[in-house]
């Protein structure tokens, strides 16, 4: 995909910024899908930060949602299903240099890629996740998420899905995650908002996008957020106060609450990480054992 | 061939290990070889463990046939390893803890009790010190100086204290005394001072300090016995050497963080023993589909499912010949000895890097967690590490072409933060440029091409390895009565054989594979066709090896000694087997 094309060129200064912008490829979403919306959202928030495409990796799973690092004019990795966050790790350990925003969908991260999400929330490691969640497994045609609610109707569950679903923003709390946040797709200004919030924060950042999936969840539509969303800002809510954004977390009917529910400044993996205090590993002199025969005396 | 066999057994939690390792290091101070080997159970008090240390002025590859000094912490490994003992053996015990009969002791063996708790209490109250009496006394046995016994507990026990260590010192230098006054050294006793100090490591040891000489940046595991040392090792060393050692919540962790940390411009490895591979076939796929480079280290043991954990096997062979959907391109090296696994290891970052393909570096328990001597010379550190951000952009204005088609089958590898060079790697199938393929476009005529020309690309990739690397060495004679084929650790133990057999005037020669795929399969071929005898000797039921060799050259390998058991080769098992096949002649 070619860097220029359609990416906007703007001017900081003296020297034209080239910042990440759409891609090339076409998304090959269906017309209406909530993934546009988050895309717009995605290349909102980057540009409003003037990332450089070249600065920027984007890492997904697989899933309608995955084929996201495709649209954009950045570096990606589209990984295998649920892997996204691990893969996402290697990369920022490698190189903290790089803004690293992992994307996928509910099924994705919530389900097959559970335990590494639990586990990168944990260790604050710097990655900005967007997980567009549709309450539903689209690319597979249909089948419940982790997120579908109870009742739902879907091709794997036609009587209705009879098992809690996962509370993500509950999640992200109880696992020290250091900025979560929830968006909704049909307003692609405040998804914008809350994803540059993320890459702006210093630590695992987790943004749950409202993301409809029109073709095979008829429950969770637009209209039925639109009904539900409201702003979290503008109810007075603190952020810097966990106990206020657990109760928040819980909120679903009659409205679902949206914004940014909780955030604290801690020290990020990275930080802590002895072996990085040099600079970038990817930056680091590679001299292997050179200069280091001594280490052989151990052994002696 | 002389050398002197120390076996010492006991209870887990009474430091049976560290007295095995303080032997060999006995052995290895006064410039002797030598091998050790640990075998333990999955429990952390009680149980049995034993070591066996074995030293040799002559390059000695396993634990051998006998011993000379058995040390026995209990009445369990007089019952089991008594047999073990060879003409002029001395079993040494402390008859304050138990007795046994002495027919439980082969003919021609001395019985030597020594009262090792009465002369450890004389300095402390902690049993613990008996340990340090009954190396003395078998020290003394083994005709090396005390003063390197000194030196061994003081290292030791330095940590812990001057107290500590002087109780120590006094202990052993007791035992020491009080073996010389019962009995002469033994028979088979080593001379002092054979030569320069050697270097003592496990093959885990080897393979991380290669990760280390090829630039390794990051590694990510999860514990599995016997992978778990090399992490270990690279986590006492991330400082130091400036590597990343990240802990992950499974393998499917592991290996997709290292997977990610490559793509980022990081050398990196994973490492598991069979069961953690078994979780990391899929992203093993990915990096194929990716051209991610990428070395994994599989230490196996015996399975199938939890199996054995703490016993050897070569069972997972056909596991990393297939593992993952789909066909592509993949190394598989098998190391021998520590040498070999410290070289191989550099070689398998290289190939990967090279070939941008996965490489696996197959161990076992038994290379893995034994010690093997080698000397400082067989190290070489000084190797040159090319950068990996050497592509820049088309001069020409033409857009980048990460999976670009070419001959060779490998294409320019970006780096993330390189400008003008983005693109998105993708496990799909993708064209050239990284786009995919797999959506829209499948089955168009035009996707169908893309298709076959990228599975040419990347599967012809496995011609020029074979090019590129040397065929399996032939060791020993080039005409031999029997020829043995072996991979990975099983060499060691039939280098021992072939040096038994010699003595015999029985000859006999190895075709050592270490490089199981891609097999070159024309040399191998040749060798099997004008060898008068074959034998494949693994240690796995079904002949592993023996199938793709099969498989890649249609030749059937009618001899095997196949071992499945847990327990590593001995020397004399492949001995016997020879000299049957050489009778059948
Ligand atoms: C290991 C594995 N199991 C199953 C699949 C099939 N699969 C592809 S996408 C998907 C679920 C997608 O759901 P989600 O992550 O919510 O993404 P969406 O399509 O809804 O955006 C599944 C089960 C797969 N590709 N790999
Ligand atoms: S199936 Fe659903 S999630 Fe997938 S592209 Fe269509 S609308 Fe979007
Ligand atoms: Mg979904």
């Amino acid at each position: 995909m070619s860097i220029t094309n359609e990416s906007q060129v703007k001017t900081t200064g003296q020297l034209p910024v080239i910042t990440v912008g759409k891609s090339g490829t076409k998304p090959t979403w269906c017309p209406g899908c909530g993934d546009y919306g988050v895309l717009a959202g995605v290349e909102r928030a980057v540009k409003m930060l003037d990332l450089p495409p070249h600065e920027v990796l984007i890492v997904s799973g697989i899933g309608c949602s995955s084929n996201l690092p495709h649209f954009l004019n950045s570096y990606g990795f589209h990984a295998i299903h649920g892997r996204a966050v691990a893969v996402a790790e290697g990369a920022k350990l490698a190189n903290h240099g790089l803004h690293v925003i992992v994307t996928g969908g509910d099924g994705d991260g919530y389900g097959i890629g559970v335990g590494h999400l639990i586990h990168a929330m944990r260790r604050n490691i710097d990655l900005t996740y967007v997980v567009m969640n549709n309450e539903i497994y689209g690319l597979t045609t249909g089948q419940a998420s982790p997120t579908s609610l109870m009742g739902a109707k879907t091709k794997s569950t036609p009587l209705g899905v009879i098992e809690q679903p996962i509370n993500p923003i509950a999640l992200a709390l109880s696992s020290g995650a250091t900025y979560v946040a929830r968006a909704f797709s049909g307003d692609v200004k405040h998804m914008g908002d809350m994803i540059a919030g993320g890459i702006r924060h210093k630590g695992f950042s987790l943004i749950d996008v409202l993301s409809p999936c029109v073709t095979y969840n008829h429950l969770n539509s637009y209209d039925y957020f639109r009904q539900r969303v409201y702003k979290l800002e503008n109810s007075g809510h603190d952020p810097s106060q966990l106990m206020k954004a657990y109760e928040k977390s819980f909120e679903w009917e009659p409205r679902v609450p949206t914004g940014l529910f909780y955030q604290v400044s801690k020290p990020t993996y990275e930080d802590l990480e002895p072996a990085l205090k040099a600079g970038p590993l990817a930056h680091q002199p590679v001299t292997g054992l050179k200069g280091k025969r001594d280490l052989l005396e151990e052994f002696v | 061939m002389q050398d002197f066999s120390i076996r010492v057994g006991g209870a887990a939690g009474e430091g049976i290990a560290t007295l095995g390792e303080g032997f060999c290091r006995l052995f290895t101070r006064n410039g002797y070889h030598a091998y050790g080997h640990t075998a333990y159970q999955s429990v952390i008090r009680g149980g049995h463990v034993w070591f066996h240390a074995r030293g040799s002025p002559d390059r000695i590859w396993s634990l051998g046939d006998g011993t000379d000094v058995l040390y026995a912490l209990d009445r369990q490994t007089v019952d089991l390893h008594a047999h073990s003992l060879r003409g002029g053996g001395i079993v040494i015990f402390d008859p304050e803890k138990f007795t046994f009969p002495p027919e439980t002791v082969p003919a021609g063996a001395k019985i030597l009790p020594i009262p090792t708790l009465e002369i450890a209490r004389k300095f402390a109250s902690d049993p613990i010190l008996q340990g340090s009496v009954g190396m003395g006394a078998a020290t003394y046995f083994s005709g090396l100086p005390l003063e390197t016994l000194d030196a061994i507990l003081t290292e030791n026990f330095e940590r812990k204290g001057a107290q500590v260590l002087q109780q120590n010192l006094q202990a052993a230098h007791a035992g020491y005394e009080f073996a010389k006054g019962k009995s002469t050294p033994h028979p088979a006793a080593l001379a002092p001072h054979h030569g320069e100090s050697k270097m003592l490591l496990t093959g885990n040891q080897a393979i991380a300090l290669g990760a280390a000489a090829a630039g390794c940046k990051l590694l990510s595991q999860y514990p599995m016995t016997p992978a778990t040392s090399i992490m270990h090792w690279m986590a006492d060393h991330s400082v130091s050497l400036g590597i990343v050692v990240k802990q992950m919540e499974d393998e499917l962790g592991a290996i997709n963080a290292a997977i990610g940390a490559s793509h980022a411009g990081v050398r990196s490895m994973t490492a598991s023993s069979g069961g953690g591979f078994s979780l990391m076939v899929e992203a093993l796929g990915m990096a194929a589909m990716t051209e991610t480079p990428l070395v994994v280290a599989i230490a196996q043991r015996s399975g199938p499912s939890t199996g054995l954990p703490t016993k050897t096997e070569q069972g997972d062979l056909n596991l990393m010949l297939g593992a993952g959907q789909g066909e592509f391109p993949r190394i598989i090296l098998a190391p021998g000895g520590v040498v070999e696994a410290y070289r191989q290891t550099m070689d398998a970052f290289r190939l990967s890097e090279d070939w941008q393909v996965p490489a696996l570096v197959a161990s076992d328990f038994t290379l893995s967690e034994d010690f093997q001597s080698a000397d400082r010379s067989d190290f070489a550190t000084d190797v040159e590490l090319p950068s990996l951000f050497a592509v820049s952009p088309p001069s020409n204005g033409s857009s980048y072409k990460r999976y670009a088609i070419t001959p060779t089958g490998v294409s320019p590898r970006a780096i993330p933060g390189q400008k003008g060079l983005a693109f998105t790697a993708g496990s799909d199938e993708h064209d050239e440029g990284g786009r995919l393929v797999s959506d829209v476009l499948v089955g168009t005529p035009a996707a169908i091409q893309v298709r076959k020309q990228m599975m040419e690309k990347r599967m012809r990739k496995l011609h020029g390895i074979v090019a590129a690397t040397p065929p399996p060495p032939l060791e020993g004679s080039a005409h031999a009565d029997v020829t043995i084929i072996a991979w990975g650790s099983t060499a060691c133990p039939v280098r021992d054989a072939l040096g038994l057999l010699a003595s015999e005037g029985i000859s006999a020669n190895l075709l050592y594979v270490a490089q199981p795929y891609p097999l070159h399969a024309k040399e191998v071929a040749k060798t099997i066709l004008t060898a008068r005898q074959v034998l494949l000797v693994e240690a796995n039921y079904s002949g592993e090896l023996g199938h793709l060799i099969r498989a890649e050259t249609g030749l059937d390998i009618p001899h095997k000694l196949l071992k499945y058991d847990g327990e590593p080769f001995t020397p004399h098992e492949i001995v016997e087997k020879v000299k049957e096949i050489a009778r059948v002649r």
